[in-house]
C-alpha cells in the first residue's frame, strides 16, 4: 500500500494496520466505505456488505473518494429505491463517482422522464423479442465456431478466446458495426468504464477522452451512412430515423454518452457473467454434474449465474427532495447507491444466497438487472446468448477446469475478470 | 373464492380458485400456472407478469395505475387490455375472471 494510501487507511478507519480494510467487522461501523474498489478487486466486498444487511442496512458513509454517500444494502430497500423514480433520479450520473463536467456526455440511463422514456423507446427494438428470435441461429453458428476453434488439453484465457469474442461478435451485431473493426468495441467499452469515478485512480478524464472522440468519429460515419439508408434495427439506424432522437448528432456529447451505454450494456456485462458461470460451475462440481446429467436446467442456471456473479456491482441515484427512508434521513441532493451485489446476498429474501445453485427455485427473481423504468433493456439478449453457450458447451466437453486464481477488474461497478485461465477436457 | 381462467398463448387453459385479496400474478404464480414470470415479486417493477383481460372483464379490473402505465410504456406487444397482473387485486366481482397470456414474458 502506498504512503498516500495508509494515511488514508489510517484517517478512515482509525486504525494504522493498513491490512485493516480486509475486515470489516474489526472496523468502526461508521468508517465502512464499501465504494472502494480495491474491495472487489480482493473480493471482501461480500463481509462489508453482510455487516451493513445486518447492523446498518441504510448506510451512510460521510468521507469518501466519492464524497458523502447512502448504501442501500438490503433486497427489498433497492426495489423500492429503483421503482421510485420521483423521488430517486437517475439524472445526471448512475455511478457512484461524479465526473468534471467538461466530460460530461448524456445517456438516458442517467436520464429522468421525459427524455429517459423518448431515447429508450427509440433504441429498444434493436432488443425486440422479434429481433431476437431472428438472431438465434446467427448467435448458435458463431458459438460453434468459437468453441470448435478452442484448444483442447492446452491451457488458455477464456475470458479472451470465448467471454469477450462472443459478446463482441453480439455487439457488432446488434450495431451492424463493420465486423472486422469489432475489436474497437470492448476497447472502447473497457476505456469508456475504467474512470476515477469507479476507482481507477490511474487513469485521467483527458485520456478518456481522447479515445471516446475516436468513437465518436467513427460511429458518426456510420450515423451518416444510415441516415441516408431505409431504416434497420441495429442501434445506428433506429436512433438515426426515430423523429426524437434524429438530431442527436447534433449534440455529440450526447450521442456519444448513447453509444457508450449502449456498448457497456452489452459488453462486459455479459462477459463476465459467462466468466463468472465457468468459474461457479468449477468452484461447486457437484452443480457440473447436475448440469451434466439435466441440461433442461440451463434456462434456470443462466438466471442463477446472472445473479450469483451481478455484473453491475452498483447503480446510484440522487435524491431530488428529502425523504426519511427505513428511519433515515436522506437530505435533497445526497447520492444514494443501491448495492445490487448486496440484494443479490440477501437471504431474507433469497434463500441460502450464498450458494450457487442451477436448481434454484425463483432463480428469476434478482436484481442484477435492476427494477423500474430502467430495467436492463437487453436483460433478454444476455440471458439468450448465456443460454446458447451453455447449450453447446454440454455438446462438447466434459469439463472446463479452472488452472488459475482468476484476475478480478479494479471497479467498484463491474465485477468481472481479466484473466481466467482454463484448460479443456473433451467429451 | 373468485375463480380465474388463464389462457396460455397456445389456448392451454388453466382454471384457478384463489381467495380474495391477493393479485392474479399471484394466483397464477401459487398455482403454477406457466407463462408469468413476476421476477420482481410483485412490486411493478419488471413488468414480466403481463397480462391481456379478457375484453368483457375490462371494466371490472379497474384502471393501470402510474407505475404500471410507465412499466407497460417499455414493455413488448402491448394492447388496450394489457395489464400487469400484479396490480389486479382480486375481489368476488371479479369471480370467472378470464385474462390470456403472451407469447413470452422474457
Amino acid at each position: 500500500m502506498s504512503q498516500a494510501a495508509a494515511i488514508d487507511q489510517q484517517r478512515v478507519t482509525g486504525t494504522h494496520d493498513a491490512e485493516a480494510w480486509r475486515d470489516p467487522w474489526s472496523l468502526p461501523l461508521e468508517s465502512l466505505d464499501p465504494a472502494r474498489a480495491i474491495l472487489f478487486k480482493e473480493n471482501v466486498h461480500e463481509e462489508y456488505f453482510r455487516r451493513l444487511r445486518q447492523e446498518d442496512p441504510v448506510h451512510y458513509t460521510a468521507d469518501s473518494e466519492f464524497g458523502a454517500y447512502w448504501s442501500i444494502t438490503k433486497y427489498n430497500d433497492i426495489v423500492a429505491v429503483d421503482s421510485n423514480h420521483k423521488v430517486f433520479s437517475s439524472h445526471k450520473n448512475i455511478v457512484v463517482g461524479d465526473a468534471p463536467d467538461e466530460f460530461y456526455s448524456p445517456m438516458f440511463i442517467a436520464q429522468d422522464p421525459p427524455i429517459h422514456d423518448v431515447q429508450r423507446r427509440a433504441a429498444q427494438p434493436a432488443v425486440a423479442p422479434t429481433q431476437l428470435a431472428d438472431l438465434e441461429a446467427l448467435i448458435r453458428q458463431r458459438v460453434c465456431t468459437i468453441l470448435d476453434d478452442l484448444p483442447v488439453g492446452e491451457e488458455f484465457n477464456w475470458v479472451d478466446r470465448v467471454s469477450i469474442e462472443l459478446t463482441t461478435q453480439m455487439l457488432a451485431t446488434l450495431f451492424d458495426f463493420p465486423f472486422e473493426d469489432r475489436h474497437l468495441l470492448p476497447y472502447w467499452s473497457d476505456v469508456a468504464t475504467a474512470t476515477p469515478s469507479t476507482g481507477r485512480s490511474d487513469v485521467t478524464f483527458e485520456e478518456r477522452n481522447k479515445v471516446l472522440q475516436e468513437c465518436l468519429n467513427y460511429f458518426g460515419q456510420l450515423w451518416h451512412q444510415r441516415k441516408n439508408e431505409p431504416r434497420k434495427f441495429d442501434f445506428i439506424s433506429l436512433l438515426a430515423h426515430d423523429p426524437e432522437t434524429k438530431d442527436m448528432l447534433d449534440n455529440p456529447m450526447e450521442f456519444l454518452g448513447n453509444l457508450i451505454l449502449l456498448i457497456v450494456g452489452g459488453n462486459d456485462t455479459t462477459r463476465n457473467s459467462i466468466s463468472g458461470g465457468v468459474i461457479q460451475l468449477n468452484r461447486a462440481p457437484e452443480q457440473w454434474e447436475k448440469l451434466k446429467a439435466n441440461p433442461e436446467l440451463v434456462p434456470n442456471m443462466v438466471s442463477e449465474i446472472i445473479r450469483y456473479q451481478t455484473p453491475l456491482a452498483h447503480m446510484r441515484r440522487t435524491a431530488l427532495e428529502d425523504i426519511e427512508f427505513q428511519g433515515k434521513q436522506i437530505k435533497k441532493g445526497d447520492r444514494v447507491v443501491m448495492w445490487y451485489i448486496s440484494g443479490n446476498r440477501d437471504d431474507e429474501v433469497i434463500d441460502e444466497a450464498d450458494k450457487f445453485k442451477i436448481d434454484r427455485e425463483n432463480a428469476r427473481r434478482h436484481v442484477s438487472f435492476g427494477f423500474g423504468i430502467h430495467r436492463c433493456m437487453g436483460n433478454r439478449v444476455a440471458e439468450m446468448q448465456l443460454r446458447i453457450l451453455w447449450e453447446e458447451i454440454l455438446n462438447r466437453f466434459d469439463a472446463i477446469e479452472v488452472v488459475g486464481e482468476p484476475e478480478r477488474v479494479l471497479s467498484n461497478f463491474v465485477l468481472g475478470y481479466t484473466h481466467l485461465p482454463v484448460i479443456l477436457h473433451a467429451k | 373464492m373468485p375463480k380465474i381462467t388463464f389462457i396460455e398463448f397456445d389456448g392451454t387453459a388453466h382454471e384457478v380458485d384463489v381467495p380474495a385479496g391477493g393479485s392474479v400474478m399471484e394466483a397464477a404464480v401459487s398455482n403454477n400456472v406457466p407463462g408469468i414470470d413476476a421476477d420482481c415479486g410483485g412490486a411493478c417493477a419488471c413488468a414480466t407478469c403481463h397480462v391481456f383481460v379478457n375484453g368483457a372483464w375490462m371494466d371490472k379490473v379497474g384502471e393501470r395505475g402510474d407505475m404500471e402505465q410507465s412499466m407497460l410504456d417499455f414493455a413488448e406487444n402491448v394492447r388496450p387490455t394489457s395489464r400487469l397482473s400484479c396490480q389486479i387485486v382480486l375481489t368476488d366481482e371479479l369471480d370467472g375472471l378470464v385474462v390470456d397470456m403472451p407469447e413470452a414474458q422474457h
